[in-house]
């Protein structure tokens, strides 16, 4: 029997969540050498007598067993959880109270404080990030380091330090404070936004689609909306935009591994069960008053999964999503997301002027699918050299072999150059787009 | 057939290894073992030993606490393993995951009762 294939990876986010808790945050480091010899002794064990009925309760016995070792050995030498003081002092509370810590509702209690704690004011964004994949998913600083394409010594430092941050804390976050859940859960929602953007879209070199990181994310944003404590109808609407997205990543690449547009996929490759997870939790992010980012872009994707063929898309309703959008969010990614909508509602001439007067579109001068719309765009109105400058533009811009295969290919529907006009001499499509749409 | 013991000898490695690379690691092993007993090779696939011990015996101090010496002399365990000769052995021997991550195996023949 094969275990889950990222069984350890989850046990160990796991495991070190509630040793921590039981140890106290600025016990960190023995908590994860704790977690580490567990993993030591499963391994050894393991690959002479084969997998235990149950490994993860193997794990967790294990790891139990350690902790209390040490919690015996060292109860007065060193100091843990101050609210485990007391109980500490007794073999009769402390067997007891170390086993609470290991219940099923105990165990998704410590991830939350913990991810609630990786979201520290004081740790930078994007760090925050790499350490809720260090800590919570079990990601090695190597692997953590590959999966925000960091050099891994860089990494090191910067996990280093937020650990630091992290065990210079009293304790861990307290979810029992309703005041304070709610004033950090709009950052937590946003990194597991983000993890899951980075395995969407990231600018990987070697994959444009790394499904892993978007399980993760959706693993832990699950976390959230299963906790009474955590679960608010924001959390509801990520929870459902993270499933519409991940029902049609199996459509994002080809059998060939090349990128395809979301109107060319393959929509019998879309996940269905995901897709009504999906709209479940959409429903459930309805009750309150308050509309998110999330909420919108959920409502986006589920438009974009009812259609059966793309030209049955609900564009206006798309659009009308995207106004909103650009209201309480408003970004040059969005207005240009909007302006394709709008280029597939009223013609590839309306996108033009729509993209001409996104406010600040200088700051898309590095995102490729800006220079790709226009020149989808200008393809379609068989405008075919203004296409290929824009197409051009967009491949110096790729970020990964998919991206840029892509992106050559509609270079070459382009087809050949006209006589007339001499590549070289063009200007260069920035310069040039504000003249031909003022 | 003749018999050959493999000590499994420090896989120096495993306490870097990251949770991902670990499952790697035991399922690499899982699947050499599942490999040889389906070549009839498996006489018995031994058990793991603990790392730490004690050492009994020397001039100076009679009994010792483990670990001993360097790492990569450690045994983490042993099979019993049937091959037609040393050579055989050792070149089942090879496959060992553990190789991979800095492991030694050290293939012993057992010695036979009639010489």
């Amino acid at each position: 029997m094969d275990p889950a294939e990222h069984l350890f990876r989850q046990e160990a986010g796991r495991l070190v969540a509630i040793l921590t808790r039981l140890f106290g945050v600025h016990n960190l480091a023995l908590a994860e050498d704790v977690v580490q010899d567990a993993f030591c002794r499963a391994l050894e064990s393991w690959k002479f007598h084969g997998l235990p009925k149950n490994p993860s309760a193997w794990l967790m016995t294990t790891a139990k067993n350690r902790a209390l070792e040490i919690l015996r050995r060292e109860g007065t030498a060193r100091k843990f959880a101050p609210e485990l003081g007391r109980l500490l002092e007794s073999e009769w509370t402390l067997a007891p109270a170390v086993e609470e810590h290991f219940e099923p509702a105990a165990i998704q209690d410590g991830q939350l404080r913990m991810m609630f704690s990786c979201i520290h004011p004081g740790i930078p964004e994007e760090t925050q990030l790499a350490l809720i994949l260090h800590l919570l998913c079990g990601f090695s600083v190597e692997e953590t380091a590959a999966a925000f394409l960091k050099k891994a010594a860089a990494m090191e430092k910067r996990i280093g330090r937020a650990k630091k941050t992290l065990a210079g804390s009293r304790r861990l976050f307290n979810l029992a404070g309703a005041g304070d859940v709610a004033e950090r859960l709009p950052a937590v929602l946003r990194a597991l936004y983000l993890l899951f953007n980075e395995g969407y879209h990231g600018a990987s070199a070697e994959s444009p689609v790394r499904g892993e990181l978007c399980a993760e994310a959706r693993r832990l944003v699950s976390l959230l909306v299963d906790n009474p404590q955590t679960t608010t109808p924001a959390a509801h609407a990520l929870t459902a935009l993270l499933c519409f997205l991940a029902a049609r990543l199996p459509g994002r690449l080809d059998a060939a591994g090349n990128l395809t547009l979301l109107v060319d996929q393959d929509r019998s490759s879309w996940d269905r069960a995901l897709i009504a997870e999906g709209r479940r939790q959409l429903g459930l992010s309805a009750a309150g008053s308050e509309v998110t980012a999330y909420h919108l872009e959920a409502a986006i994707a589920d438009l974009h999964a009812r259609a059966a063929r793309p030209e049955d898309t609900d564009w206006s309703g798309i659009i009308a999503l995207y106004d909103m959008l650009m209201k309480i969010q408003p970004s040059p990614v969005v207005a240009l997301n909007r302006a394709v909508a709008l280029a597939q509602r009223d013609g590839p001439g309306r996108g033009l002027e729509a993209i001409a007067l996104i406010t600040d579109r200088e700051r898309l001068a590095r995102y490729p699918f800006y220079f790709a719309a226009m020149g989808e765009f200008e393809l379609r109105l068989a405008r075919r050299d203004e296409a290929r400058e824009h197409f051009q533009a967009a491949l110096t811009l790729a970020r990964n072999p998919v991206e840029r295969r892509f992106l050559e290919g509609r270079v070459r529907e382009c087809g050949d150059v006209s006589p007339r006009r001499c590549p070289k001499s063009q200007p260069t499509v920035r310069s040039r787009a504000p003249r031909t749409f003022p | 057939m003749s018999e050959f013991v493999f000590l499994y000898r420090g896989e120096t490695d495993i306490k870097k290894l990251s949770p991902q690379e670990a499952q790697q690691s035991m399922q690499q092993w899982m699947a050499w073992f599942k490999e040889l007993e389906k070549k009839g090779k498996l006489k018995s696939i031994g058990q793991p030993l603990e790392r730490a011990g004690k050492v009994v015996g020397g001039k100076a101090k009679p009994v010792t606490d483990g670990p001993y010496a360097e790492t990569k002399d450690i045994i983490g365990g042993y099979s019993l393993i049937e091959a037609r000769n040393l050579d055989e052995a050792a070149e089942l021997a090879a496959g060992c995951p553990g190789i991979q991550r800095g492991g030694l195996v050290e293939v012993r023949p057992v010695m036979p009762l009639n010489m």
